[in-house]
């Protein structure tokens, strides 16, 4: 009998819940190296995956794990790794690696305090500016922020689906409190579940030109062992692969990267509004954190205070256009997050008049709760 | 009267198919080795018949790493030192390609050493190649783990007072089951030993020692290539089957010990994979 995914309604882990999505998603292939608080995420899959035929490898290191990702995707598995901060640091050369080579993976970031080892057992929210910023030199990045046990699950899906259609490595970026959170997750069945693979090249191995992006800049991808003979190089390179360390090459290739993801901004970004519509304070929130932030809505609501809240669901890329029509109805903005400012720059950066944009910052590897919320909210 | 001259038809080399022409001239200096130890991998294809769609290259940083843009297959280029892991992650999607990593001593031994030791220890079906010319050759000459002890490079300026790696020890003891060294000078032997690594499965490496005039040759006062090449003819000593421990390798006055030292029999990682996935698939 064929082996089949969790359909059905369940009471599950946040790690187990990503675990269970990524087998959704046609994940195939995992390489990870063990690490709190995404370590769920790993013995979740060991156990499942073999039963669909795939792959669970316990590679030496992070590094490895990355590269094993890239490798097996190019050989036309869907494939992930699972870490967190200092783990996903390890990665970031690799990550680069996948954007530009354009190989589709998934890596899940479970968050937790730091810098450094930090608070291993402990929820943060700090890796915000590294899912974006921290690999070398200039691109763009999806990342999704799972605030519930349920979103692990379809964001986990969505993250494949979005790494196929554009070719690239995709970040999903929860945090230790989603991890570990257990609570109601409904898995619908597998034909519901829509998946999207990557287009394949329709022309001879002759006429192919395995980086040429046309329509809508993500170029076809032939597999190993398919007759195309490709060569992927994360040197600069032209549109047959080929290194090419001009200034040119590199403006075009460099360009198309970010365009891919900044011209098809308006299908990747997701996010959700509660109570915007008629607000005067703006919370702006996400992952574990836009709980407590919604909870703070709906006790100053019945205060009469007109709150609402903005639930960033991709954190990248980040939805500056519509933060700034909302900034125009509003006399201020709150930002909770487990760090000591992060989005609340991004915020700042998407606003364009004078508007007061206050954080709700904590840096102990606890939850921020509605009530400093509500009294940051308060504060004249 | 009009003459017409016949057009010579154009002479291919019998290797061609198996280059990326379109790339010629590669990157290399004269007296390089690389270009040995690439072309006996691509004699060992051509004699072996192999579909170039069932092979794949791997490589890492570097000149060595270079190989993988200039031969005709899928080919992948990476990052330094990760060339093993991207190649496993490879293999286990595409159990039924040959892959091979071709890389050099500093990508492969010194930032990737701790995925060489997992990938030998695993048994992991890879045929890894390595040209050894004793330094990073393509960031300036500096020394690695393989450059000898006391040898001058841009950043051993007074001698290297560290010890190197004897590369096939380190292999066997990690598990490598198959163990060979050679120099380019030694193209056929180095030739049979790839085609050796292309037929069986498992954990396979391959020494190739080479000449780097310009990194390593020049501040050693070694000479020219060919001066290093007679070196390799006056000192080589093919030991088959000796203990991987006992194969000196010395540039200068010593010997170097080439030869096949290591071939033992052992279910390699794949197989146990796929032996595993159906116990698995029953339970």
């Amino acid at each position: 009998m064929k082996t089949k995914i969790l359909a059905g309604t369940h009471y599950m882990l946040g790690d187990h819940a990503c675990a269970e999505g990524a087998i959704a998603a046609g994940c195939r292939f995992f390489a990870g190296y063990p690490i709190t608080p995404s370590t769920e995420i790993a013995e979740w899959i060991a156990r499942r995956l073999p039963k669909f035929g795939g792959v669970y490898i316990q590679m030496e290191d992070e590094l490895a794990s990355m590269a094993a990702i890239i490798g097996a995707s190019c050989g036309g598995i869907k494939s992930m790794t699972a870490t967190s901060g200092p783990g996903m640091s390890l990665m970031m050369e690799n990550i680069g690696l996948a954007v530009m080579l354009e190989v589709p993976c998934v890596i899940v970031n479970v968050q937790r305090g730091a810098p450094s080892t930090g608070l291993p057992t402990l929820v943060g929210q700090g890796d915000v500016m590294q899912a974006k910023w921290g690999s070398h030199g200039d691109y763009e990045i999806v990342a999704y922020a799972p605030n519930s046990c349920q979103e692990m699950f379809d964001l986990t899906v969505e993250a494949f689906n979005t790494a196929e259609k554009y070719r690239i490595p995709v970040i999903i970026l929860a945090d230790e409190a989603v991890g570990h959170l257990r609570e109601k997750v409904v898995i619908p069945d597998e034909k519901e579940i829509k998946i999207v693979e990557r287009e394949k090249p329709d022309v001879s191995p002759e006429e192919y030109l395995p980086y040429k992006g046309d329509g809508n800049l993500v170029p076809k991808m032939a597999l190993a062992g398919e007759g195309y003979f490709v060569h992927m190089t994360g040197l600069t390179h032209d549109e047959r692969g080929y290194p090419d360390i001009t200034g040119e090459a590199h403006e075009r290739l460099v360009r198309r990267l970010i365009d891919k993801i900044q011209k098809n901004k308006e299908k990747i970004i997701k996010y959700e509004e509660i109570e915007t519509d008629d607000a005067e304070i703006l919370l702006v929130s996400y992952g574990i954190t836009a709980r407590s932030s919604l909870k703070a809505v709906q006790i100053l609501r019945k205060e009469g205070i007109k709150a609402g809240l903005f639930r960033l669901i991709t954190i990248w890329p980040f939805p500056y256009e519509r933060i700034e029509e909302l900034s125009r109805k509003v006399s201020k903005i709150v930002v909770p997050e487990i760090n000591s400012g992060q989005i609340r720059g991004e915020v700042l950066k998407a606003i364009k008049s004078n508007l007061p944009v206050v954080g709700v910052n904590k840096l102990g590897g606890d939850l921020i709760t509605p009530y400093e919320i509500i009294e940051k909210v308060k504060e004249k | 009267m009009k003459v017409e001259i016949k057009k010579e038809k154009e002479v291919k080399h019998h290797l061609s198919k198996w280059i990326r022409e379109d790339r010629w001239p590669h990157i290399w200096c004269s007296g390089c080795g690389i270009g040995i130890a690439m072309s006996s991998m691509l004699y060992a294809f051509e004699e072996l018949n192999l579909d170039p769609k069932e092979i794949a290259i791997v490589s890492g940083i570097g000149c060595s790493g270079r190989v993988a843009g200039y031969v005709k297959v899928d080919s992948y280029h990476t990052t330094h030192g990760r060339a093993i892991p991207f190649a496993i992650g490879l293999k286990i999607a595409k159990p039924n390609m040959k892959v091979i990593v071709f890389s050099g001593d500093g990508d492969l031994i010194s930032i990737g050493g701790n995925h060489f030791i997992h990938a030998a220890r695993r048994n992991f079906d890879l045929i890894c190649i390595c040209v050894n010319n004793f330094n990073y050759g393509m960031t300036g000459g500096q020394f690695g783990p393989t450059t000898p002890h006391e040898a001058i490079t841009t950043t051993t300026p007074y001698g290297n007072f560290e010890y190197p790696f004897n590369l096939p020890y380190l292999a066997a003891s990690a598990g490598a089951t198959f163990v060979a060294r050679w120099t380019v000078l030694h193209a056929y032997y180095l030739r049979q030993s790839i085609k050796k690594a292309l037929k069986r499965k498992g954990f396979s490496f391959i020494e190739v020692i080479s000449p780097c005039p310009t990194g390593f040759g020049r501040p050693n006062k070694i000479g020219e290539a060919i001066d290093e090449m007679k070196y390799y003819k006056e000192k080589s000593v093919i030991k088959n089957g000796v203990d991987p421990k006992e194969a000196e390798l010395s540039f200068r006055g010593g010997n170097i010990i080439v030869g096949e030292f290591i071939e033992v029999d052992k279910p390699s990682y794949i197989e146990i994979l796929k032996e595993n996935l159906e116990k698995i698939k029953e339970v």
